[in-house]
């Protein structure tokens, strides 16, 4: 099988945001990054297709230098090869450019099967895999929690709002990971090792042939809006708060 | 030059979902300030009778695709048949409910149309007559204003936070007659959630529960007041990694981002993934025995106590107040 796992290097859950003064980025001096936890559970999945069913796992991120980081990362958990997209012209690429870039790599490439994250947790778009579905001509299956590999198809579950779906999909197509797919392994030392000598082609905007051109762009940052300074409920027992609690929601608040 | 305002309407089983009156709601109130008209797309099989209730809520047109290959929902017959009708009718905005169905269908659609989109957006407004969106990144660690370079400017637009708001208008039915190529995507079974509960992302109220939960068992109490209130039960990354609770109900940074009018949150002590998630409820309730929980920083009403005994007593005066 050719299985193909994009992903992208995005700040460690646990990290501070802040907005630049200007208001047109975050400064990302202190930053912790990581690789998308959501790209994780791709990553996995596709490690686990190819030790079922033979085959190599390409990764492909598009991100500064730094972004190699997580290329690397990936290969230390088993991927065999990586394609990094790396231009400044993409720092503040949109999904569709994006989309356009990774598009661009993978009609290059033989893919049965391509992994993204359901979302990235830095910018919460969420658009990338369908995008680069449609690009690609072929079908998506966004936010899934289980895969079934059955030789020309695949059958996945997606939940949604009050139910799940199992869909059946013609190869190749485009899945986006959501928590609960697997649980990604550990990069091992020897993992890391061999990571250093796998090939990485480093590929810019000129040479893919993709405009860098945004057909939306984030004009602003700002942080969230500032919550007014919230009340403590005292009272001399649990009995006396859990009143006092329930008239301020009914009476105050007026939310039950 | 592209001109008014489009929504793509959400149906599942024959009945409009509440997101469907937020968009139309929304893209009503952007029309009047600009004197444009709204139309909508409505897909499916036999949902031909929806097209009033849209109306209701402010839509001045409505497209009907009306074919069993749109029922029930895939991804390829619905993205190919909405980019016909918006390259047809040439709208300057185009919004979506930013559903699990919403979100899938609009990027794709997007990619086709070759357009820029907004995602899970909170506030649009129309400026200098271009569409403008305020949307959370980092899970709302910050917000971003995105502008659109080209036309037709896309956004879906977060459940639960735009207001539905009666206005009836026309909405003309124009049936659209769009052929669909076979999609290659199938979908082979609908599994229910027969709790009956609003998803976490959909609901006015949840009740969400963390590590000082101490073991999935004592879930119940929460399930009580959830259950009372018309709420859902949530849980933090920690209660779902013990295995206490489903990844469906995490809320957070790598789970759902909610905006519920009311959360509470018990034994939650406040981790930065956790607060990302739900920091745009409208208000936040935090019931936690550590006085220093970062949770509370967050909070409009703060219970410092053993949850075990306030959560109970909170159920009992609430079924006091509503009885």
């Amino acid at each position: 099988m050719n299985i193909i796992a994009c992903v992208k290097q995005v700040p460690d859950t646990e990290a501070q945001i802040k907005v630049k003064p200007d208001g047109s980025g975050i400064d990302d001096s202190q930053i912790k990054w990581v690789m998308n936890p959501y790209d994780e559970f791709g990553v996995e999945e596709a490690l686990r297709l190819k030790e079922k069913n033979g085959g190599e796992v390409t990764i492909i991120s598009v991100g500064p230098a730094r972004a190699m980081e997580t290329i690397r990362t990936a290969l230390a958990m088993g991927a065999d090869k990586g394609v990094h997209i790396s231009d400044p012209a993409l720092d503040n690429a949109d999904a569709f450019t994006t989309a356009s870039a990774l598009a661009a790599v993978i009609k290059g490439l033989p893919h049965d099967i391509i992994f993204c994250g359901q979302r990235a947790i830095d910018d919460d778009s969420g658009q990338v895999g369908a995008m680069l579905a449609e690009l690609l001509g072929i079908p998506q299956l966004t936010i899934v929690t289980k895969l079934e590999y059955t030789g020309s198809s695949v059958k996945v579950v997606r939940p949604i709002e009050g139910a799940q779906l199992v869909i059946e999909t013609a190869l190749p197509c485009v899945v986006t990971a959501q928590k609960g797919l697997n649980e990604p392994r550990y990069a091992s030392l020897p993992g890391i090792m061999k990571a250093k000598k796998k090939p990485v082609d480093v590929k810019n905007a000129a040479a893919l042939g993709i405009s860098t051109d945004v057909k939306a762009k984030v004009a602003k940052f700002s942080p969230p809006p500032a919550r007014a300074a919230g009340k403590i409920i005292c009272g001399d027992d649990a009995a006396q708060k859990a009143a006092e609690l329930a008239r301020c929601l009914r009476e105050e608040a007026k939310v039950i | 030059m592209a001109k008014g305002i489009m929504i793509v309407a959400e149906q599942r089983d024959g009945a409009l979902r509440k997101i469907s009156f937020e968009i139309a709601s929304t893209a009503r109130k952007l029309a009047d300030q600009s004197g444009d008209e709204v139309s909508a797309i409505l897909l499916g099989s036999g949902i031909e009778g929806l097209a009033a209730e849209l109306a209701k809520y402010g839509v001045d047109k409505v497209f009907v695709g009306d074919n069993p290959a749109l029922e029930p929902y895939v991804t390829e017959a619905h993205a190919q048949v909405a980019a016909k009708i918006i390259k047809d009718n040439d709208p300057a905005v185009v919004l979506f409910g930013a559903s699990v169905q919403g979100k899938d269908l609009s990027a794709r659609v997007a990619a086709k149309l070759a357009a820029g989109l907004a995602t899970d957006c909170t506030d649009v407004k129309i400026d200098g007559g271009k569409l403008v969106c305020t949307r959370p990144m980092y899970a709302g660690k910050c917000f971003g204003e995105v502008v659109f370079n080209v036309a037709p400017a896309m956004a879906s637009l977060r459940p639960n936070v735009f207001p539905a708001v009666e206005n009836a208008k026309a909405g003309a039915v124009t049936k659209v007659d769009v052929a669909i190529d076979a999609p290659k995507s199938k979908v082979l079974e609908v599994q229910k959630d027969t709790s009956g509960k609003v998803d976490l992302t959909e609901a006015n109220i949840i009740v969400s529960g963390g590590r000082g939960m101490k073991g999935p068992e004592n879930y119940a109490i929460l399930e009580e007041l959830a259950d009372l209130l018309g709420g859902t039960v949530g849980a933090s990354r920690a209660a779902v990694d013990a295995g206490w609770r489903p990844q469906k109900d995490q809320v957070g940074q790598t789970g759902k981002v909610v905006s519920p009018n009311l959360y509470i949150a018990c034994g939650i002590s406040g981790a930065i993934q956790h607060l990302a998630g739900m920091s745009s409820s409208k208000y936040i309730v935090a019931i936690n025995k550590d006085a220093e929980a970062p949770i509370f920083a967050k909070a409009d009403y703060g219970v410092v106590d053993d949850l075990f005994k306030v959560v109970p007593e909170l159920t009992a005066a609430c079924r006091k107040l509503l009885a």
